[in-house]
């Protein structure tokens, strides 16, 4: 379970202080699949790192399976993400000096798992990469790309998963193809899925959108295809 | 066209705008070979410019006369003659003799040098109190050097004992022209007023004295022409005439060799510095690639890109090289402290215009020669890239098949051409130059080769590590665009440099006290006559101290040589000829004077390598003597077994024949000889002899010492200890010297260091984000960057530390010819420190990992 309370988010700039983010409160229960939609800057992004625990809110909290992150230390929200928490990032965020396997395998290396071999090969026949697993990301299509992403963001069995435009650098078929991934996934492990998206055709692959607009939620409604 | 070149230049100064810093810091490492160069080449160009200025008072006189006996009478006639065209003459009489002051204890060996009335004609030899040296004339006084005064306990206004005469000591010594500091530490000078010579009654029979005229004359007679003159005369008399040319030449000559040999350091640290500009600039252009694709797409030809890259990395290099300069005057400033103590002259620094633009050129154009390889690889760059975003792996496809693009192939010709034209330049002689840039290869060669192997067998061992964190660390040595080449390579040429000098030094001290315990003897009586040997020796008993060796000493020159084997025309060689193969070298071995031996047995310091030792003591039926040579005088004179030499023995020629050859020792306290007569041969010759014996106590030493001085005053002693005390300070102020130059590749080293870590920096740094948001604890990524830069440092330092025992062993084996000893502390001192380094510059390049949050991961497109 996911809960997010009047989280408020401002930066400084200059003089003056601008609020990114207004009183954001929700709660996303175990398995759902939430999309969080809105115009470009409308903080989509920052909400996410807030939720992931990658920033600190300047108001508020979030409890992610009943612990307040604001109550952890850096290196405790990272071992909580190492543990619980799975990304996909618009622009893949692969380590380019790691192959696809050894890229997928990390969140279980960082923990000292030793089915990181057999669970990583898996994913990525999963993912449908079984012929992949060496090559370095250079080597990779966009979509390969991101599907080796999709698959590290898995291979922890991760309780919530987190995905910031996972399509946008995607043509639209493959993101389409991306987002069925992310879909199935949800449907066999029961993970929760949040993706940011601004593609409303996307965001309908969803069973919850999470609409904000300068900072507000300007619509939470359950949605059925 | 100018239009389009300045154009070009804007859009090359616009493209480095981001990344200025690190460029600067890149070009960082030309700039300190660049500094080594121009502060070495300036301050030999000051030494020589003050050598010219200073040569008169360097001699002391427009025309030096010397012997090594007293002038021969038609040397002074010479000299006579010269007065009627207005010249003058007076004489400096130097030798060796042991000083003591009256009421204090000890004795002191030391270099006396009598002074005729004049002497020196040129330079000023100040005292402290001052002015005091016109007063040396004056009466029973000496000036002396002020360590002597702190040997010996004594004061200015006490009675100085020297033979058996006695001298007030004036004044001390503040400086004397063409005086090298360290000599000092070798024996302090006493000068005495050359009328009270006779009365030391210190130059007997055997004694070793320097005999110089010193002549001055009017400016119409050319002292170079002078000498030349008569040369054969001064040649066929074994006296040695020099003039303030002469002078001159000889001192430029021996300043340019130190500056050639610290050139090679600074010559070194400027290709390492290349070294590291390359691969930075290897980096850059891989990250440039983008950037390079776009201006393809803009209507950019390819010439044009390759043009603003190219007109980058000169511009670098003059920015590296102007830095360098910068910092080179700076280090000049410096030098006169370090190698002060080995300059005969007083040198005022000023700025020398030719090193400078040298140094300035050199440094341009090797930092753009090194540059220019990875900017070749630009070429390559399609406009197509940008739109596949397959950029990373077309920039390492373009920076590793280097072998393949014929350019490139002939940007590295034209660079080891310049560097071995550059050496070829800067070296004495050509072919020395080539084998001197054949070396600097192989040394850089073999580094580079020790850094692939290592890092391959890293990765080997990659996956033996159960934890991840040193797993990865480890793995990162080997990974696509690592940087562990350039930096293997810094480090181990910095270890390589600094690890030989540790050793070397380690191995000559240790040789110098392995001399010590090898040889039971620690005092030694020099010059002691025929008549006195006996009573020294009595001396010695009745005190309890062993008499360890009696050693006659028989004074003598070559009169003949003769080579029966060989063609007429070399079968007879005067003395006065000199051999017409080689150059100057045998003339001197046949002119030299010889201090030969003569006694049964083979001595313990000693080897046979040729030949047979007597077994008889007797002259042959034609009345030849045997005699046993050291092997490399024998090569030296290109005499061999069977050969005949006749000596003139004070007048009397005794005709030997070689029997056999022997390796000396040199380094042992025993009294070595050239030379070794059968005893019949020499027994009734006049000689002197050298005791040894063996005190251990050092205030005993000491009182023995000034006892037989004073019962004895005309003998020397020589202390163990002072020599070894003399060389290893000697030792000291040339390591001193070369650390410094080594300082320079040693930095130059940090600085590639610092450019490869700072290359990878901006990859290094996202990933570490990025493994942050998958759930990686600070303490993670530190011990993954700590495996992965301690590794880096082990690997350098290991792989200098292998250079630097091969370097060592080489140079104690080759040049010193001595033994090498192998002392762990200090490489692992130096390694420890090398790992600590790489670490911590590591650690600092990397800070921002630990800075960022991990939102950056998110945001970074
Ligand atoms: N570190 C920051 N400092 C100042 N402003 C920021 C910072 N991060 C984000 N913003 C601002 O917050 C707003 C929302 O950004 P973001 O969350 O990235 O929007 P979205 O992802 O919806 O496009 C933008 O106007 C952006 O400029
Ligand atoms: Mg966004």
């Amino acid at each position: 379970m996911l809960v997010a309370r009047e989280l408020t988010k401002s930066f400084p700039s200059g003089d003056r202080t601008i609020t990114v983010l207004r009183d954001v409160s929700f709660t996303i229960a175990d398995g759902e699949f939430v999309a969080i939609v809105g115009p470009s800057g409308s903080g989509k992004t920052t909400l996410l790192g807030l939720l992931a625990g990658l920033d600190a809110p300047s108001a508020g909290s979030v409890r992610l399976d009943d612990v307040d992150l604001a109550t952890l230390s850096e290196d405790a929200r990272a071992r909580l993400r190492g543990a619980k928490v799975g990304f996909v990032f618009q622009s893949f965020q692969l380590i380019p000096t790691l192959t696809a396997l050894e890229n997928v395998r990390v969140p279980l290396d960082l923990r000292g798992d030793e089915s990181a071999q057999s669970r990583a090969t898996e994913l990525l026949a999963r993912v449908g990469l079984a012929d992949r697993v060496h090559h370095y990301p250079v080597r990779l299509s966009g979509g390969e790309q991101q599907r080796v992403a999709i698959a590290r963001a898995f291979v922890n069995s991760p309780s919530v998963l987190f995905a910031d435009e996972p399509t946008g650098n995607l043509d639209q078929s493959t993101g389409l193809r991306i987002v069925e991934l992310l879909e199935e996934l949800n449907r066999d492990a029961g993970t929760t899925v949040v993706i940011v998206t601004h593609d409303t055709e996307l965001a309908a692959h969803a069973r919850r959108i999470i609409r904000l607009s300068d900072g507000l939620v300007v619509e939470d409604r359950e949605h059925t295809a | 066209m100018t239009m389009r070149w300045r154009a070009l230049v804007a859009l090359a100064w616009r493209d480095t705008r981001t990344t200025r810093r690190r460029l600067v810091l890149s070009m960082s490492s030309i700039a300190i070979g660049v500094a080594a160069l121009v502060a070495v080449d300036s301050y030999s160009a000051n030494v020589v410019r003050s050598i010219h200025v200073q040569a008169r008072s360097l001699l002391g006189a427009d025309l030096s006369v010397s012997a090594s006996r007293p002038l021969p009478a038609q040397v002074t006639a010479l000299l006579d003659s010269l007065h009627a065209r207005g010249a003058t003459d007076t004489r400096v009489t130097t030798f060796s003799s042991m000083a003591l002051v009256s009421g204090s204890e000890g004795t002191r060996l030391v270099q006396v040098r009598a002074m005729g009335a004049g002497a020196p004609y040129y330079g000023v030899i100040e005292t402290s109190p001052a002015d005091k040296w016109q007063d040396l004339q004056s009466g029973p006084y000496a000036i002396v050097d002020s360590s002597l005064l702190v040997a010996l306990n004594a004061n200015i206004g006490d009675t100085l004992s020297l033979g058996y005469a006695r001298f007030a000591i004036l004044a001390t010594l503040r400086n004397v022209p063409g005086d090298i500091g360290i000599a000092a530490s070798l024996g302090p000078r006493v000068y005495i007023p050359d009328r009270y010579l006779g009365a030391t009654r210190l130059l007997t029979f055997g004694s070793r004295a320097q005999y110089e005229a010193l002549v001055k004359l009017p400016s119409s007679v050319n002292p170079d022409a002078l000498a030349k003159a008569h040369r054969d005369l001064f040649d066929s008399l074994q006296v040695r005439a020099r003039s303030v040319a002469d002078t001159e030449r000889s001192l430029t000559r021996s300043i340019e060799q130190l500056g050639r040999f610290l050139g090679l350091v600074g010559l070194i640290a400027l290709l390492l510095g290349g070294i590291g500009v390359a691969s930075a600039m290897r980096a850059y252009m891989a990250e440039k690639i983008d950037t390079i694709a776009i201006l393809r797409c803009l209507g950019a030809s390819g010439s044009q890109v390759f043009a603003i890259y190219l007109i980058e990395a000169a511009g670098l290099g003059l920015a590296g090289a102007a830095m360098g300069v910068v910092l080179g005057v700076a280090a000049q400033m410096a030098l006169p402290h370090v190698l002060g103590s080995f300059i005969p002259v007083d040198v005022t620094p000023q700025l020398e215009w030719i090193p400078v633009l040298g140094g300035l050129a050199l440094g341009t154009w090797v930092g753009a020669l090194f540059a220019l390889g990875p900017v070749l690889g630009v070429r390559n760059v399609t406009p197509l890239q940008v739109l596949r975003r397959d950029t990373d792996d077309a920039a390492q496809r373009a920076a590793r098949s280097p072998w393949r693009d014929p350019a490139r192939l002939a940007a590295g010709a034209v660079l080891m051409a310049s560097v071995v034209a550059v050496c070829m330049a800067r070296a004495e002689s050509a072919i020395f130059g080539l084998w001197m840039s054949v070396a600097i290869g192989a040394a850089i060669g073999a580094t580079w080769l020790a850094a692939v192997a290592c890092a391959r067998g890293a990765s080997r061992l990659a996956t033996v590590p159960s934890r991840f964190v040193v797993r990865h660390g480890v793995a990162n040595l080997e990974r696509p665009g690592n940087q562990t080449r350039p930096v293997v390579l810094a480090l181990g040429f910095g270890v390589f440099l600094l690890g030989t000098l540790a050793l070397v030094q380690g191995s000559l001290l240790r040789e110098l006290a392995s001399t010590a315990d090898a040889s039971a003897a620690n005092l030694a009586f020099f010059d002691v006559q025929t008549d006195q040997a006996f009573l020294l020796d009595t001396m010695l008993r009745q005190r309890d101290y062993p008499v360890l060796a009696r050693v006659p000493i028989v004074p003598m020159r070559i009169a003949a040589l003769a080579s029966p084997r060989r063609a007429k025309s070399e079968t007879r060689r005067e003395t006065k000829g000199a051999s017409p193969r080689a150059s100057e070298r045998p003339s001197w071995a046949i002119r030299r004077e010889y201090r030969s031996s003569y006694r049964d047995s083979i001595a313990p310091s000693e080897r046979l390598v040729a030949g047979h030792w007597w077994k008889t003591d007797g002259p042959d039926r034609d009345g030849v003597f045997e005699i046993s040579l050291e092997q490399s005088l024998a090569e030296e004179l290109g005499v061999v077994l069977g050969d005949t030499i006749a000596w003139d023995v004070q007048g009397v020629r005794i005709r030997t024949r070689v029997t056999s050859l022997r390796e000396v020792q040199w380094t042992r306290f025993e009294p070595n000889f050239f030379v070794v007569f059968q005893p019949a041969a020499l027994r009734e010759a006049p000689q002197s002899f050298v005791l040894l014996t063996r005190v251990r106590d050092d205030a005993e030493r000491a009182k023995l010492q000034r006892d037989a001085v004073q019962r004895f005053p005309n003998i020397s002693t020589i202390d163990l200890s002072l020599i070894e005390n003399a060389v290893g300070k000697i030792l000291d102020r040339v390591s001193v010297a070369v650390r410094f130059m080594a300082l320079f590749s040693v930095v130059t080293g940090a600085l590639v260091l610092v450019s490869a870590l700072a290359a990878s920096r901006r990859q290094r740094v996202r990933e570490g984000v990025l493994l942050k948001t998958l759930g990686a604890t600070r303490g993670q990524i530190a011990s993954m960057l700590l495996t992965e830069y301690a590794l880096l440092g082990a690997i350098g330092s290991a792989a200098g530390i292998v250079l630097a025992v091969g370097g060592a062993w080489a140079a104690m084996h080759f040049i010193f010819q001595a033994q090498f000893a192998l002392a762990p502390l200090p490489l692992a001192v130096v390694a420890v420190a090398t790992m600590v380094l790489t670490v911590v510059i590591g650690l600092v390049a990397a800070r921002d990992v630990f800075a960022e949050t991990p939102m950056t991961a998110l945001r970074e497109v």
